[in-house]
């Protein structure tokens, strides 16, 4: 075990170690660059590979490969980066393929400019590729988090032989913080279904095509299986003080930080205000939400985006409660102060 | 009749059934007269001759091949269109003793898979790749090619193709044929029954190289497509010897220069993984004194004062003392114009928004820094000037000011860039919330240039002896 003063970004690339990561392709993009060049520095020391590749399309194409040759495979981009990757996300979904992507949101849309949004939300939790496919994302809000969910992802992804995406933000990656690196290293074993290129695995095949309506619809049966079962299984999720809350913010990364600031400001002053951040943001905590609109709590869900957390978090609370958005584009963040100001008018309104 | 008994059979690496496929597990499904079906078979006994069987990765393009894992059986990878060059790269860098085919169409290679065949190509990847080109997109009923030649009418060309609205079809041969990396590119064709017989010869060429590791080996084969061409299928073959192998794509070996491939040495070292990642970790203290005031910093400047690696350095130090920290380099809008700032914030309790909007510290470097950060300091709040590049006194009254020279400190000791330190040192030893020996322990562990370490804890020395001089501390 050891502490050190990391990025977020370069913690990405030590929970990757960790996690029994070989091979990591890359395509500089800022504001994920920072990963690579570190995956660049720390994969060859540590005995493994990295290859700088020629578009965010190659890179995708060269997991699909690694990983059908039962490497553990990652890569981190940003928006238009992912954007690419979106037909080969979607062969490795239908191929049944484990990869692990990180995206550090940046804004958008178009080439946008390198500073935090959360606009990603939609093209990477819904899948941004063709097809009926799900991702596994996780939503780190520290360094902390970026190295240990990058760490564990690995073998989620080869439980459920699904892409598990971290779904990070500019000021996540930038931010310095202590990172322990702990836990036990994992390596991955030997998978019955990868292509080896020798005797054993010779009839194996990595496909994703299936020209027979009945055999599609059979193997899209068993993805949504796999889906339903990693739903289940993987939901992660933060309550900070939202028992007695009358409020509660829902945000995942820097926005989470930000409402935990907020957060402690409103308790201070008498306030009923609470935090629920989920971690996974697919599967989303459809049952908290919905208790949370049970008992009437007004929801606030702040994010970098004009509601795509929001729209989701409104589907599940069901106007069953108030679910208010407060958003922001192009670099910009809410303040603290923003925050608790709104949520004292918000208060101050409902009991005027 | 002479005691010769000819039994039909396929090679061992083909599958005698197709079990894959659903109807009729003994044919194909090309067309009659298909160039894929030669090429295959051509493919699958040098596969046998070599004995490479199991070994063999092929890869299946999207197109009339798609489904090339009917037949082959070794080990089978279906990829994107065009993105097969890409796909073999992955699999080369995690097997490295596997032969890995990538067979490929006009379509798929020429056009959408251009960046992919160029790169992989100019690596010199150990792999082979088998370039079908018929000269139309086959699969999707026989449109325009990259490689189509001039006048030729497909579907989405029914005047025929135009060289000034189409381009001229492309001779991917010569193209590649300009990188240094390829080991062996060549055109064959399967016009004739001596032409296929060439092409067999440049197929065993091309995956004997890769057996022994001379590096990328590349086949062009012009191949039939009656079904699209609308021609029989002897017709066909027949159109490729007087069409296409004249000056469109002329039949030859380009480019024959075994390379020798480096191991690939990397997986063989594998250094125990936790010790890599702990070498130089920080030891923090446990703090259990009273409660410390929680500092939010914000340390602004020039590009080139260090403003980043000063956040760093109070950040270090705090860590060692045992304070939750975090540093968020300036990372917006005011980053322009070459100012530069970092967030700092030092607490006992766990850190919320690691955005510091409204300083308790506030260590300005530059006339900028004051103007833009002094309203944003909290009542009470401290400001630590460098007085050698401010020139005004703060406007505010309800703050504490420091005024250092920090660069002038800097300057005479012969390491300007240092006068970062020099506000580093002043803040720890005026407010007392950091150790100066801690802030000179880390000074080592956060500065870059370990070279200019002795100069920097001299620089440390001498503000201290400014501040004892003018009573500051
Ligand atoms: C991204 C994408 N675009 C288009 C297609 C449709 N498509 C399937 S096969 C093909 C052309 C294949 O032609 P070629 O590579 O020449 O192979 P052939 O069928 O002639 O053997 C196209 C465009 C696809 N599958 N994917
Ligand atoms: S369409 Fe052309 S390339 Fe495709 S199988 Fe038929 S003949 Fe072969």
């Amino acid at each position: 075990m050891g502490i050190r003063l990391m990025k977020g970004n370069d913690a990405v690339v030590f929970g990757a170690l960790m996690g029994g990561c070989t091979h990591f392709f890359g395509y500089p993009i800022t504001p994920a660059s920072e990963i690579a060049q570190q995956a660049a520095y720390w994969f060859p020391l540590a005995g493994r590979h990295f290859l700088q590749a020629e578009s965010e399309v190659s890179v995708i194409n060269m997991l699909y490969g690694a990983s059908s040759a039962g490497a553990r495979v990652m890569t981190a981009s940003s928006g238009p980066g992912i954007a690419l990757m979106g037909e080969g996300l979607s062969y490795m979904a239908g191929a049944c393929l484990p990869a692990v992507v990180v995206d550090m949101q940046r804004s958008g849309p178009g080439l946008g400019n390198i500073w935090p949004e959360q606009s990603d939300y939609n093209m990477v939790v819904k899948g941004g590729g063709h097809g009926d496919y799900r991702t596994i994302v996780l939503a780190p809000y520290s360094a902390q988090e970026m190295f240990e969910m990058t760490m564990k992802s690995f073998e989620i992804a080869d439980r459920y032989r699904m892409t598990v995406f971290i779904l990070s933000d500019a000021y996540i990656g930038q931010m310095m913080e202590q990172v322990s690196i702990e836990g036990i290293p994992s390596e991955s074993g030997k998978k019955d279904w990868a292509v080896y290129a020798d005797a054993q695995s010779r009839s194996n095949l990595i496909t994703s095509i299936y020209m027979n309506i009945e055999k599609q619809s059979e193997h899209n049966r068993k993805l949504q299986k796999t889906y339903e079962k990693a739903s289940r299984e993987l939901l992660e999720f933060e309550h900070v003080a939202t028992e007695d809350a009358q409020v509660v913010f829902v945000a995942y990364g820097i926005c989470a930080r930000i409402c935990l600031s907020a957060v402690r400001s409103l308790r201070r002053l008498g306030l009923k205000v609470g935090l629920f951040r989920p971690k996974t943001l697919w599967p989303l905590p459809e049952q908290e939400i919905k208790q949370f609109a049970a008992a009437k709590k007004t929801l606030v869900v702040v994010e970098l985006s004009s509601g795509m957390l929001a729209s989701d978090i409104s589907l599940y609370a069901n106007g069953a409660t108030e679910v208010l958005h407060i958003g922001s584009f192009g670099g910009a963040t809410p303040t603290v102060t923003s925050l608790v100001d709104r949520i004292i008018e918000h208060i101050g309104d409902r009991h005027a | 009749m002479p005691d010769v008994q000819i039994q039909y059979s396929k090679s061992a690496s083909m599958y005698q059934l197709f079990f894959r496929k659903e109807n009729d597990q003994k044919t194909t499904h090309y067309c009659p007269g298909c160039g894929h079906g030669t090429a295959q078979k051509l493919i699958a006994s040098v596969i046998d001759e070599l004995a490479i069987q199991d070994r063999t990765v092929f890869l299946s393009p999207v197109g009339c091949s798609v489904f090339s894992y009917y037949y082959f059986d070794t080990g089978n990878i279906q990829c994107s269109h065009g993105r097969a060059p890409a796909v073999a790269t992955g699999i080369r860098r995690t097997l490295s003793d596997a032969i890995i085919i990538a067979y490929q169409g006009d379509g798929d290679l020429a056009g959408i898979g251009m960046t992919e065949i160029v790169h992989a190509a100019n690596r010199g990847e150990n792999i082979t790749v088998f370039f079908i080109n018929n000269a139309i997109y086959g699969m999707t009923g026989g449109q325009m090619a990259p490689t189509t030649p001039i006048g030729v009418k497909t579907l989405t060309t029914p005047e025929g193709r135009s060289k000034s609205r189409d381009g001229n079809p492309i001779g991917m041969c010569e193209l590649l044929a300009s990188l240094q990396a390829p080991a062996y590119i060549e055109r064959c064709s399967l016009s004739t029954p001596k032409q296929v017989l060439r092409t067999r010869l440049a197929i065993k060429k091309a995956l004997d190289y890769q057996v022994r590791k001379k590096g990328f080996s590349f086949v062009e084969i012009l191949s039939p497509c009656p079904t699209n061409w609308r021609m029989s299928p002897l017709d066909a073959r027949a159109w490729i010897a007087g069409e296409l192998e004249g000056d469109i794509f002329p039949l030859k070996c380009f480019r024959d220069v075994p390379q020798e491939i480096q191991p690939d040495s990397l997986s063989v070292i594998r250094p125990d993984i936790v010790t890599l990642l702990t070498k130089d970790s920080i030891l923090k203290t446990s703090y259990d004194g009273p409660p410390r005031a929680p500092k939010y910093i914000k340390i602004a400047g020039f590009g080139g004062q260090g403003v980043l690696s000063a956040g760093e350095l109070v950040a270090f130090s705090a860590l060692e003392e045992g304070f939750n920290v975090s540093w968020l380099p300036s990372y917006g809008p005011e980053m322009r114009g070459g100012s530069a700032n970092a967030s700092v914030i030092c607490s006992d309790e766990p850190i919320g928004s690691p955005v510091v909007d409204c300083p308790n510290v506030l260590i300005a470097m530059n006339n900028p820094s004051l103007e833009l950060f002094e309203n944003s300091v909290t009542n009470n709040g401290i400001i630590v000037l460098n007085s050698s590049l401010v020139e005004r006194k703060p406007r505010r009254t309800d703050v504490k000011t420091y005024a250092i020279p920090a660069t002038d400190i800097a300057k005479k000791a012969g390491l300007v860039s240092a006068a970062n330190v020099v506000m580093i040192t002043a803040l720890a030893a005026i407010t007392g919330f950091l150790h100066v020996s801690t802030v000179k322990h880390s000074i080592g562990n956060v500065l870059r240039k370990k070279l200019y370490t002795d100069k920097n804890l001299e620089i440390v020395e001498n503000t201290l002896s400014y501040l004892r001089e003018k009573e500051m501390m």
